[in-house]
């Protein structure tokens, strides 16, 4: 039914933490993504847009609140189920652009609105967010911050019951049509981490602009804006989470992105493997499929490889990010945040999402190669993924912050 | 009205098909799902009960099948059946199609449907022939094919899909309907059916559970016997004509027609 399921023993064994439920989602998630989306994935990505309706049927269908509560209209699952759907999009062939997209929103948007929302925030962004009426996105990087959060600059003042924000955010994904934004403030004037606010910017505001929509490589069906905010006067319950206490906000979200983009690149990685191993066999030359030449059938192993490394390093980082989540949960309520559930798995999300995001790219490189001209025609989408995975090694902390986090873990 | 689809596990289609020379059988080891032609019976069952036309108070999935069966009747009622039944039993292994038919019949007898959908092959077997068998043992109507059924109370219009075209036939219930996969796309189980499939009501029953005469089933109660399995001729190699010249070509491939009278 899938490539997570190993068929060497004749029945099929799971590979943990999946389930038999979660194999039916996948199998549910993998259907809607061939039928609703994967048909018009090249003339979106043509577009620079996929439909707006896309959220209101994703949430319409639950997947935009597999892992949130049925009380909010969620369908009661939880992280690992969100794992299944941000790697089965992928898989499925819905592309960089629409997993951005929709992944922007389930997977960095509204997760700390739960995490971090009153029940009254809950109602008046996450229960819209989860039936797909209202898009979220999540406002951190800056023109000159990016990986380096510390130095946000967007001011958030406060006067009286209500802050007045002014600065701007870039590659915001979702920027241009979000109804809301969950936007990092610097609300203390020292600079550092301790100074950091969430507070959530709704379209409407007066102040509230987005500036540009903006060009890219890849991702191009996904909306990825410059966003400017000028006196926009937020009331007080618009704070998300502790005033000041932003920066742990982001460091509690980082991971959790970080994992869902390693899944990503594992679903990637099986629907490249999977179309070309179908053209290797079909695509004749000198009289026989090009799969029979060693040069493109010990390439097409390398990719096998790759896929299979980054499937391991990814589930294993999801088994140890959704061990504690209990504890983590009681942590972040308690505001205790030296507890160790809020950084578990860290070394082993740092280390997949480094790996996978590189992998990935390689992988649609060697795809590419073995299509030949067909692989560098738009028709084939083969392209389309090269451009669209190149993002990895970039988005959600570079590489190179990646290998910094690592490196400052071995105590160096 | 009570709905019983009949449902039936079946090796996944990804799983290359093999029949065991052992047993004269097909080998249903590796990895299975719910045969496919049988969601679209699960989702007419649906949609009679939504069109609200009349009182749908029972959806059941029912199958026959070994312990792996159950996996078939959870994703049943994901897709929407409000309970199911598994009939299970060693004496109703190797069953052919009349034996399962029965076997089926009898279970149904104890649920007193208005109407038993199902799909019209299963992905396995490919016979074609269930609802049919299970129609005669139960005396009731039967239709093949149906890719459109308008409900009323009492009875059915179905529009069957034939080789020649279509037929519009009026039935009375109860019916055995076998629905083609023109009929409807399934809907898609949310995470939660799916998660809630193992909660909802499944009763396993035995072939003495339903009053099966044990000698009217299995390999023995069976009344085909598979004597030999080939496979089929080899197609012979067709004729190849290289284009040197046109015209010269176009004259062999039009007197090799007229050789087998087919211009």
């Amino acid at each position: 039914m899938t490539a997570t399921v190993i068929k060497d023993a004749g029945e099929r064994a799971l590979l943990p933490p999946f389930t038999d439920e979660h194999e039916e989602l996948r199998a549910t998630i993998r259907r809607w993504v061939e039928a609703e989306i994967a048909p018009h994935v090249d003339e979106w990505d043509e577009a620079g847009e996929f439909p707006r309706s896309l959220y209101e049927r994703a949430g319409e269908l639950g997947f935009l609140g597999l892992k949130y509560p049925e009380e909010l209209g969620g369908q009661g699952g939880d992280y690992v189920h969100d794992a299944v759907w941000a790697e089965e999009i992928a898989a499925a062939g819905a592309g960089g652009g629409v997993g951005a997209g929709l992944g922007a929103h389930t997977g960095i948007a509204t997760p700390p609105v739960f995490r971090f929302g009153t029940p009254e925030q809950h109602e008046r962004f996450l229960r819209p967010a989860i039936a797909g009426r209202k898009i979220g996105a999540l406002g951190i990087t800056e023109p000159g911050a990016g990986s380096d959060v510390a130095a946000i600059r967007t001011r958030a003042e406060r006067h009286g019951d209500v802050h007045v924000v002014n600065g701007s955010k870039t590659f915001i994904t979702n920027g241009a049509r979000a109804d809301f934004l969950v936007c990092a403030c610097r609300t203390k004037p020292e600079g550092g981490h301790g100074g950091i606010s969430f507070l959530i910017l709704e379209r409407d505001m007066p102040g509230y602009e987005v500036t540009r929509k903006l060009e890219k490589l890849g991702w191009r069906s996904s909306d990825t804006a410059e966003l400017s905010f000028t006196d926009v006067v937020v009331p007080a319950e618009n704070l998300l989470g502790p005033e000041h206490g932003g920066f742990y906000l982001i460091m509690a979200n980082f991971q959790w992105e970080r994992l869902l983009m390693a899944l990503g690149a594992v679903g990637a990685m099986r629907n490249l493997l999977e179309r070309t191993l179908a053209y290797a066999r079909e695509r004749e030359a000198f009289g026989r499929p090009i799969g029979r030449f060693q040069a493109i059938r010990h390439q097409l192993a390398e990719v096998g490889l790759k896929l299979e490394t980054s499937r391991a390093l990814a589930y294993h980082a999801l088994r140890e990010f959704v061990r504690p989540e209990a504890e983590r949960r009681k942590a972040i309520a308690a505001g205790d945040w030296a507890h160790p559930a809020i950084t578990a798995g860290l070394d082993e999300v740092t280390k997949a999402k480094l790996y996978t995001q590189r992998a990935a790219v390689d992988a649609a490189d060697i795809c590419l190669q073995i299509h030949g001209g067909y692989g560098y025609m738009r028709e084939y989408g083969i392209e389309r993924a090269l451009r669209d995975l190149r993002l990895g090694p970039i988005g959600g902390g570079t590489d190179e912050i990646m290998r910094e986090i690592l490196g400052k873990r071995l105590g160096l | 009205m009570k709905i019983c689809c009949l449902v039936k596990e079946v090796p996944d289609a990804a799983v290359q098909k093999r029949i065991d020379p052992n047993t004269m059988r097909l080998d249903r080891s590796g990895e299975k799902n719910l045969n496919p032609f049988d969601t679209h019976a699960l989702e007419a069952a649906m949609q009679i009960r939504e069109s609200g036309v009349v009182q749908v108070d029972e959806i059941v999935a029912v199958t026959m099948g070994p312990e792996s069966a159950v996996r078939a009747l959870h994703k049943a009622v994901a897709l929407g059946a409000d309970r199911s039944v598994h009939l299970t039993d060693p004496a109703l292994e190797g069953s052919d199609v009349n034996a399962t038919g029965y076997a089926l019949a009898k279970v149904l007898e104890s649920e007193q449907p208005d109407l038993v959908l199902l799909g019209q092959q299963s992905d396995d077997g490919e016979c074609y022939t269930i609802g049919a068998v299970v129609a005669d043992h139960l005396q009731v109507p039967s239709l093949t094919q149906v890719i459109k059924i308008d409900v009323a109370e009492g009875k059915l219009t179905c529009e069957r899909q034939a080789e020649y075209g279509y037929d519009t036939v009026e039935v009375e219930l109860p019916a055995v309907i076998s629905v083609g996969d023109a009929i409807n796309e399934p809907r898609y189980p949310s995470l939660k059916a799916i998660m809630g499939a193992k909660k909802k009501p499944l009763d396993t029953k035995s072939a003495a559970d339903v009053g099966i005469d044990t000698s009217e089933v299995g390999i023995e109660g069976s009344k085909t016997r598979v004597l030999a399995i080939n496979p089929p001729p080899a197609k012979e190699p067709g004729e190849v004509f290289e284009d040197e010249d046109t015209d010269e070509t176009v004259n062999k491939i039009v007197a090799w027609l007229e050789e087998r009278k087919l211009v």
